[in-house]
């Protein structure tokens, strides 16, 4: 490898998912096939099509964060701002000793803030627009949560946000990982989504890919003959990533590295042409300097529609061939995240790496049609050096995240 | 409306409760004539916490007047001003 072009590694990860409130307590369930999935408990459910979901359990915000940020932000940035205190202090960084225009935030968000714009918007039409916050004017915006991190820890540098659906996490990551080749130390990154409040469940459900199953164990059946859509749900992962040499010289803990990645847009529906994951895939093997036969593991997008999952499957087998690789979608413990399950899915398949463990696929008994090879059950022994992370978001995004084992020294 | 007065308590549970406290801030302490800024409240908290005096008071502040109250003295006496005629 040349010194021209230059790493970009993993040193701290914060979790905040709906069958785990922190790294370890997520990597404890998931690693044995814990769900988070239930009925809905923030409002009442029972008048809407969907009724469960993935909510990340007790987290009580009072218990982290000051009052003076938790009268201006949305239940989403909430966990993001805990996520990334979380993901700093796992990676030994004290922000406050190094210079400000050496760190950056960049994060990915699908919805916004929506509890808060929903109460805002309660307000405006029952009591006036006397009533609404000040803090409205940015509480629901999408880039709040690359705001308020980057102020809570006096972040600088390059900063921005991401807005694909759930090809975002990923994109985010890789716009990290550009800003750190282009001379920034450290990059904030990932993704916290959370809009489970009537207002968010309904534009949920215009989307048109929820299931409707109240039984969490038959709602979220991704390759299965049964697929009927997902499970929404809430959280995600926040990421410290560093250049590998500032990294290293600091004596940093690696998780490993943020190898490759590739992005395409589907061509229009109707034209025929070839769907565009697996060119995502073949361009972020190639940025990675990889080969197929190298990825021990891809983490599925799982988007459990039929039509999708076919998409995803042929994707699959035209790159690694039928069954030539382990596949799993640890994302059947804790629903679709949107901008927050690639990333929770990068720092899953950094945690398979540290504990040479592909997490399973719950609840799923795949069709033999999609001739995938499914980590079904329970979660199966393997020496992960190198796995394939891979996301699509609605109206045609498909992204794909290369990430490789930390060199050993 | 009977004879009204604007106190800094009164200041600082709007404070409270529409813009929140920073770790590092002691409310309860000598805040009189410390700067707002001093006490983590930038001009959109003012902003909120103005809003919620005049809502609760049925008054109408004005926005450069706000902005020059440095202090919590200053705007409790800003505020009694506009109470004021009303008192008289």
């Amino acid at each position: 490898m040349t010194a021209a072009s230059p790493r970009t590694v993993v040193t701290g990860l914060g979790i905040t998912a709906p069958n785990g409130l922190g790294t370890r307590d997520y990597w404890a369930a998931t690693r044995v096939g814990k769900s988070g999935i239930g009925r809905v408990t923030r409002f009442d459910p029972s008048r809407y099509p969907s009724r469960l979901a993935g909510e990340v359990p007790g987290f009580v915000a009072e218990d982290h964060l000051p009052s003076r940020l938790i009268t201006q932000t949305d239940h989403m940035t909430r966990l993001a701002l805990v996520a990334a205190d979380w993901a700093l202090e796992d990676a030994g960084i004290r922000p406050e000793e190094l210079p400000e225009y050496d760190m950056g935030v960049v994060t990915a968000s699908s919805s916004g803030g929506f509890e808060f714009g929903q109460r805002e918007l309660q307000k405006l039409w029952s009591q006036g627009s006397q009533f609404v916050s000040a803090y409205q004017s940015f509480a629901w915006f999408y880039a709040v949560n690359s705001g308020q991190i980057s102020i809570r820890n006096g972040m600088k540098g390059p900063s921005g946000v991401l807005v694909s659906d759930q090809a975002g996490g990923l994109d985010a990551l890789a716009h990290a990982r550009r800003q750190i080749r282009r001379g920034t130390r450290l990059i904030v990154s990932g993704g916290i989504d959370a809009s489970i409040c009537p207002w968010g469940w309904v534009a949920q459900q215009a989307g048109k890919r929820l299931s409707t199953s109240d039984n969490p164990e038959r709602a979220f059946l991704p390759f299965d003959p049964a697929a009927c859509g997902h499970v929404p749900g809430e959280g995600g992962a926040i990421l410290v990533l560093e250049d590998a040499e500032a990294a290293a010289r600091r004596g940093a803990r690696v998780y490993g590295e943020i190898a490759g990645y590739g992005a395409t847009f589907d061509p229009r529906p109707g034209s025929g042409r070839e769907p565009g994951l697996r060119r995502a895939v073949e361009a972020a093997l190639a940025n990675a300097g990889a080969r197929p036969d190298d990825i021990d593991v891809v983490f599925a997008d799982a988007a459990a529609v039929p039509e999708l999952d076919r998409v995803e499957a042929d994707a699959i087998t035209g790159v690694f061939g039928p069954y030539g690789v382990p596949v799993t979608a640890p994302k059947t413990m804790t629903g679709r995240l949107y901008s927050g399950a690639a990333p929770l899915d990068v720092a899953t398949a950094l945690l398979a790496i540290d504990d040479e463990l592909i997490p399973p696929t719950v609840n799923t008994d795949p069709a033999p049609a999609y001739s995938i090879d499914l980590v079904t059950g329970q979660a199966r022994p393997a020496k992960v050096r190198t796995a394939l992370v891979l996301a699509r978001g609605h109206a045609g995004f498909n992204s794909a995240v290369v990430v490789r084992a930390p060199k050993t020294p | 409306m009977a004879t009204e007065r604007f106190t800094l308590e009164e200041l600082k549970r709007i404070l409270r409760e529409g813009a929140g406290t920073d770790e590092n801030v002691d409310l309860d302490g000598d805040i009189l004539d410390t700067d707002f800024e001093e006490l983590g409240y930038e001009s959109l908290a003012l902003l909120e916490t103005c809003g919620r005096i005049e809502r609760e008071y049925d008054i109408s502040l004005d926005d450069s007047a706000v902005s020059d109250a440095r202090t919590p003295r200053a705007l409790v006496d800003l505020v009694n001003g506009h109470l004021a005629p009303a008192a008289a």
